[in-house]
């Protein structure tokens, strides 16, 4: 009994501590969305709390003055095109390290690995040169080569760790019926890939639509520009509208908290399965 | 799986499209930064060779010597505050029953927010009149009357906070999978022996999650080194270089002065200490570290 005792109250300072913690985490969200849909004059009275009258039209205002309908459509022109590329690029990849193993491919893999942890930093100038020289500066298609190239290493490794399980006879039955290797990654490989097409392409999309640094040094032009960009320039533009500035947040959020409560589990199992920067 | 070897050719052709998209991007104009370290380009104009005289410069540069000491503190503050909290709370984790999903989830939420979202949260927050330091005043507290962004002593600290704050719960998800595979009847056994929670703790938690543990360290160290949007966003490294870190330094010194030589001898730097430390603990692994 004297055992169970202890245990209870070890339970109750448990909770207690992780409690606050999770307060800590998710307290400063609730202020964002208090400040979405309060008035601006509140602000002045009511700094933390939640608003005395909802007001969406917050949300209308930061929508046209923002002219976020068109940087909407900017940040899921990037994210579409980079999910299907990166995902076209890395499946095939992916298919290859895992069940064909050409000679000399762990030099690939070995190359992608260390592409994994070199820094930004390194190659930024050169590209951005690059890119000049070659006019993809200021276009998306410019931008979606460069985060294909940068979520490739973590998607074919995602990738490859899955094929691998699939079983080797599957593969074999069908080359002996007479598919050829295109007809396997087709035919076989693609169909039973569909769960780690789905974690890649969620981790992807989330790394796109979050990205800051390339979208920043990418594109200058204000009508090309992504949503992490913007919101940055908004913060600047109406720097004390904090009405305007979180409801921008918000609808950047959105999306995200969405996909979040509809797959968790893929999103924290791919997240943490390998080195992507968050 | 030996079955297509004679289709080698065939297998290559789907390795292809990565290899050419990654080395375009990323591989070659590594190269190329490794190569222009030791020239005085600017970007326009001819390409002088001029030898080591970038790494001199760069080691008298005491902007520089800030941003890496600002580093260093970076990656100490990240190797402790965030590990032991995450320790922490991957611990009492394990140790409950109910809405463990949901701590788990609010928790991991803030690692999936953009860093302009976060740093929005956090001005706004450290703000002196409005946020934080607005709310205490009104209870009668000048806790927080002045932005520590904006205070030379504070700046950093309060920017790898906000950092911290969104990344810590990527560490408990980690350590909790390790945690995980713990056998349940060594505490039993400890519990029979009367061996309290920290005890247990350090015997028996932090030996078996060890590799996960190991695993945290290195990724803290190497994402430590290309911090940048959160300085970018919240100081700019200012106040008076008080939380200038070197991936801002160096992007100020590409794109704003265009020093193309001068920023790719940082960028080279940047690389091969990042190369040093994975294949440091490469090589531990080798050694029968067991990590």
């Amino acid at each position: 009994m004297i055992v169970a005792k202890y245990r209870s109250r070890e339970v109750i300072s448990n909770y207690i501590i992780l409690i606050i913690f999770a307060l800590i985490a998710i307290l400063p969200l609730a202020v964002l969305i208090f400040n979405s849909i309060k008035p601006q004059m509140e602000f002045g009275v009511n700094p933390l709390g939640p608003p005395s009258e909802i007001r969406f039209e917050n949300f209308s205002e930061a929508w046209v003055k923002g002219e976020y309908a068109k940087v909407f459509f900017n940040s899921l022109k990037l994210v579409a095109g980079s999910v299907f590329l990166c995902l076209a690029v890395s499946l095939a990849a992916g298919f290859s390290l895992a069940k064909l193993n050409p000679k000399g491919s762990a030099i690939i893999a070995v190359y992608l690995l260390v592409g994994i942890s070199i820094p930004a930093q390194l190659y930024i100038v050169p590209l951005f040169l690059l890119w000049k020289e070659i006019h993809l500066l200021n276009t998306h298609i410019g931008l979606i080569i460069i985060y294909t190239a940068l979520n490739a290493p973590f998607a074919t490794f995602l990738i490859r760790s899955y094929m691998i399980r699939l079983p080797d006879e599957l593969f074999e039955a069908a080359r002996l019926d007479g598919a050829n290797t295109f007809q396997l990654f087709f035919r076989v490989a693609l169909p039973l890939s569909w769960p780690v097409i789905l974690t890649a392409g969620l981790i992807i999309s989330l790394a796109v639509w979050n990205e800051f640094l390339f979208a920043l040094t990418f594109i200058s032009e204000e009508g090309f520009k992504p949503m992490a960009t913007i919101l940055f320039a908004f913060q600047w533009r109406f720097e004390n509208n904090y009405a305007l500035q979180s409801a921008s947040a918000i609808m950047m959020v959105a999306p995200v908290a969405i996909l979040f409560m509809l797959f968790q589990r893929r999103f924290i199992s791919g997240l943490t399965s390998g080195g992507l920067k968050g | 799986m030996k079955i297509f070897s004679n289709k080698n050719f065939v297998a290559w052709y789907f390795v292809f499209p990565v290899a050419f998209i990654h080395l375009f991007v990323i591989g070659i104009p590594s190269l190329a930064s490794l190569a222009l370290c030791l020239t005085d380009w600017r970007g326009l104009g001819e390409i002088n060779y001029i030898g080591f005289e970038n790494f001199i410069e760069l080691f008298d540069d005491r902007y520089l010597k800030k941003a890496i000491i600002n580093n260093v503190i970076w990656t100490i503050a990240f190797l402790t505050v965030p590990v032991g909290i995450a320790l922490t709370c991957a611990y009492l984790l394990t140790g409950i029953k109910r809405g463990q999903m949901f701590f788990r989830l609010a928790f991991f939420f803030p690692y999936m927010l953009a860093s302009v979202i976060n740093c929005q949260i956090w001005k706004y927050l450290f703000h002196p009149i409005h946020g934080l330091g607005g709310f205490f005043e009104r209870i009668g507290w000048d806790f927080l009357a002045v932005s520590p962004f904006t205070m030379k002593s504070t700046s950093l600290f309060a920017v790898a906070f906000v950092d911290g704050w969104h990344f810590w719960g990527f560490l408990v998800v980690i350590y909790l999978t390790g945690m995980y595979q713990v056998d349940n009847h060594l505490y039993e056994a400890a519990d029979i022996e009367g061996a309290t929670k920290f005890q247990k703790f350090r015997y028996i938690t932090l030996p078996m999650i060890r590799p996960v543990f190991v695993f945290s360290i290195m990724i803290i160290i190497i994402w430590s080194v290309p911090v940048f949007d959160y300085v970018y966003i919240l100081t700019g490294g200012g106040p008076a270089y008080s939380s200038e870190v070197i991936a801002n330094y160096m992007y100020s010194q590409a794109f704003e002065r265009f020093d193309v030589g001068y920023s790719s001898a940082i960028g080279t730097l940047m690389f091969f200490y990042v190369m040093i430390i994975v294949a440091l603990f490469g090589l531990f692994r080798k050694a029968g570290w067991d990590i």
